[in-house]
């Protein structure tokens, strides 16, 4: 341990294995698709792969700040992706109050109008979103469900409220300052990226300025005792659940922006699943405990890098979920202890074996 | 323990507030007494009010599939049939079987069914023959022997592509290249499109690259994307075909962020939708074939003669035009879907 300092430093960083990760796939890139890095100036913005990686991956990274929360409890939130939809339903209603049965008439598609004024359809976004979250930690911290069955319910249902929303059908949104916040930039980037600095730099600020982080990993090591010690283990559940579906409602109203409508069945599909894959491959263990908000953005960030990468390549999209399937393949294989071991012996020789608690 | 007490009630009020406000309003289900067709003297002879019809949608991909449901369901309202049984089946396939089975459980009287893939269809089809119950192939179409189902009823998926083709023909009478964004991989609507483009089009376009978004917006933005880093738009190719009006908006967002502007390429698309149409006033489809989704009663009245035993067409096709950006401002607001 003392041959190598600085390397041991690197090596047992969080953020060397998301790093690591995202590093062979740029490299991976540069090999076999030069053009992946090219960044150009087009009109009044950047343009190139990179900055389609942080806009398309946007929503993902907002979920994945606030599932890292959650996880970090020692708990799991399996609705994130209805949340989504439920968000980008409300959006769409509110805006155009048509009820999806009935054919579209023409005054509906007047362009720029809309019923609600934008301040109040993103508050009631992200009030309904704060609600499901708040649902969501209700169920676990005073009902005492267990994390995935009391999310599940949600996550299930989820899907029906949006779709009773919108009438089981898609709602397109014409109003044009909605798609803002899924198109727009500033300063040559795009908006969603301030949108995702911020709410991180919320999130960061909660958890390293205030000791509600070192409460979310006592809670998520050990809630009973974290309870003996005084700590109110109960609200700090209620608040990352809270806070994940807040994030949740952020991504629902870029992604429904995105794509100018909004889909009870495919707005937000399988963004649990991402999104904890993210967090898992932010180093943050599935049990709870210690967590790193940075490595969960930059999961977020090679997912949506390998989304692309796998389009660049012209893979088929069919296919694409077989070629994701073997990174999270390598990812978890990287974080088995047989591999830390392997690691551990190869920098160190003959050193001898430092048991890692994680 | 206070809070608990507190937010208990508070959260269960909210809960059932969401429910509440976000129930749509009750739909006037009671038909009115309106029978349209025979007197009751005729006791053979059904009418629309005896009708137990199965529509078990595969989806809500896309605008023009929220035409149809809205279709269908309306002329269910009009004409009063006793029962539209209604299903989404999500795009799945399984899903829209065992909708089917369930159908064929209940004894309805006429299933008409959009089938989202052409394959896979005998075993479920054979079920529904077996039981007596006649079927209507809506829309997209079936590879299953034709004695299977009563008819099939839509657009002619390759015709359209065959317009489509055309249109760069026309418009790229030296040659060039295009890019295809296609649909769902195996839907009757994407292999015939394909195959009616690849039959027209002139040999001196080259379809550069083809590559699926799904029918869904949200899919081929990021193909899109892909698309205009690896390929350079106008030098390494000039039109883009797409397969339907959905996707093309996404794609249109990719093409604006690339600084692409209206006009740069030639974009043919398929449906002739209000978002199609918007496109053309906009100036980013140079045509748009149509693909009509208001195909409720035809299908209903296809059902009624299916009924009463009368011989009905095995093949009837909608009747479809082409349109362009020229008439696109004036008929934007006669669209119905």
């Amino acid at each position: 341990m003392k041959n190598y300092p600085l390397l041991n430093r690197i090596r047992e960083s969080r953020l060397f294995l998301p790093l690591g990760a995202l590093a062979v796939i740029l490299i991976f890139d540069a090999i076999y698709a030069p053009g992946f890095f090219n960044i150009a100036i087009q009109g009044d913005h950047l343009y190139g792969n990179l900055i389609d990686v942080v806009n398309n991956g946007a929503p993902l990274m907002l979920v994945a700040i606030g599932m890292t929360l959650v996880i970090a409890t020692g708990g799991v939130d399996l609705s994130v992706g209805a949340v989504i939809a439920i968000s980008a339903a409300m959006g769409a209603v509110l805006i155009n109050p048509a009820l999806g049965n009935q054919l579209i008439t023409n005054e509906i598609l007047t362009r720029d109008a809309t019923n609600t004024p934008l301040p109040i359809i993103i508050l009631a976004d992200l009030a309904a979103g704060t609600l499901c979250g708040l649902w969501n930690g209700f169920l676990v911290s005073r009902a005492r469900i267990q994390p995935m069955v009391a999310t599940l319910i949600l996550m299930v249902a989820g899907r029906g409220i949006a779709q009773l929303i919108t009438n089981g059908q898609i709602m397109t949104i014409y109003y044009t300052p909605y798609f803002w916040f899924g198109n727009g930039y500033i300063f040559g980037l795009p908006v969603s990226v301030y949108i995702v600095a911020i709410v991180f730099i919320l999130a960061w600020i909660l958890v390293r300025k205030t000791s509600i982080g070192l409460f979310i990993e006592s809670v998520g090591i050990n809630s009973k005792s974290s309870y003996y010690s005084g700590i109110d283990e109960k609200n700090v559940k209620l608040l990352a659940y809270a806070f994940c579906g807040f994030c949740a409602a952020i991504a629902g109203l870029i992604l429904s922006s995105y794509v100018h409508s909004a889909d009870g069945n495919n707005n937000g599909l399988n963004y649990e699943l991402d999104a904890i894959l993210a967090v898992v491959m932010g180093g943050t263990l599935m049990t709870g405990g210690r967590f790193s908000l940075f490595a969960s953005v930059i999961g977020a960030v090679v997912i949506w890098t390998f989304t692309l990468t796998v389009y660049t390549l012209g893979v088929p999209a069919n296919a694409l979920l077989a070629a994701k399937a073997v990174l999270v393949m390598v990812v978890i294989l990287l974080y088995s202890d047989y591999f830390r071991r392997f690691l551990n012996r190869f920098s160190e020789h003959k050193g001898p074996e430092h048991g890692r608690a994680n | 323990m206070k809070i608990s007490r507190v937010l208990l009630p508070v959260l269960v009020i909210a809960a059932l507030f969401v429910i509440v406000s976000c129930a749509p309003a009750p739909a006037p289900t009671s038909a009115p007494a309106a029978a349209p067709t025979q007197p009751p003297a005729a006791a053979a002879q059904k009418t629309y009010k005896d009708m137990t019809l199965c529509y078990p949608q595969l989806g809500a991909e896309s605008d023009w599939r929220t035409a149809n449901t809205a279709s269908f369901k309306e002329t269910a309202q009009t004409l009063g049939i006793k029962q539209l049984v209604f299903s989404d089946a999500q795009q799945k396939q399984e899903n829209q079987i065992s909708a089917v089975r369930a159908c064929i459980q209940q004894k309805v009287d006429v299933i008409a069914l959009p089938p989202v893939v052409e394959d896979g269809w005998d075993a479920v089809l054979t079920e529904a023959k077996n039981a007596k119950i006649p079927v209507i192939i809506v829309d997209r179409s079936v590879s299953a022997p034709k004695t299977l189902y009563a008819s099939h009823i839509g657009s002619d998926m390759v015709l359209e592509g065959e317009r489509a083709a055309a249109e760069f023909n026309k418009m790229m009478p030296n040659g060039g290249a295009v890019l295809e964004l296609s649909g769902t991989t195996g839907s009757g609507a994407a292999v015939g499109r394909a195959k009616g483009f690849r039959n027209k089009l002139n040999p001196n376009i080259k379809i550069l690259d083809s590559q699926t978004g799904n029918f869904t917006r949200a899919e081929a933005v990021p193909v899109m994307q892909a698309f205009l880093k690896k390929y350079k738009a106008g030098t390494d190719f000039q039109g883009i075909f797409i397969h339907n009006d959905d996707m093309g908006i996404g794609a249109i967002e990719a093409l604006k962020a690339a600084g692409v502007k209206p006009g740069d390429l030639k974009i043919v698309s398929v449906d002739g939708t209000r978002g199609g149409f918007q496109a053309m006033v906009d100036g980013w489809f140079q045509a748009d074939v149509e693909c009509n989704p208001l195909l409720g009663p035809q299908v209903f009245e296809m059902a009624l003669k299916l009924m009463n035993g009368q011989t009905i067409d095995p093949e009837v096709l909608t009747n479809e035009t082409v349109y362009y950006p020229d008439k696109a401002k004036e008929l934007l607001p006669t669209r119905k879907y």
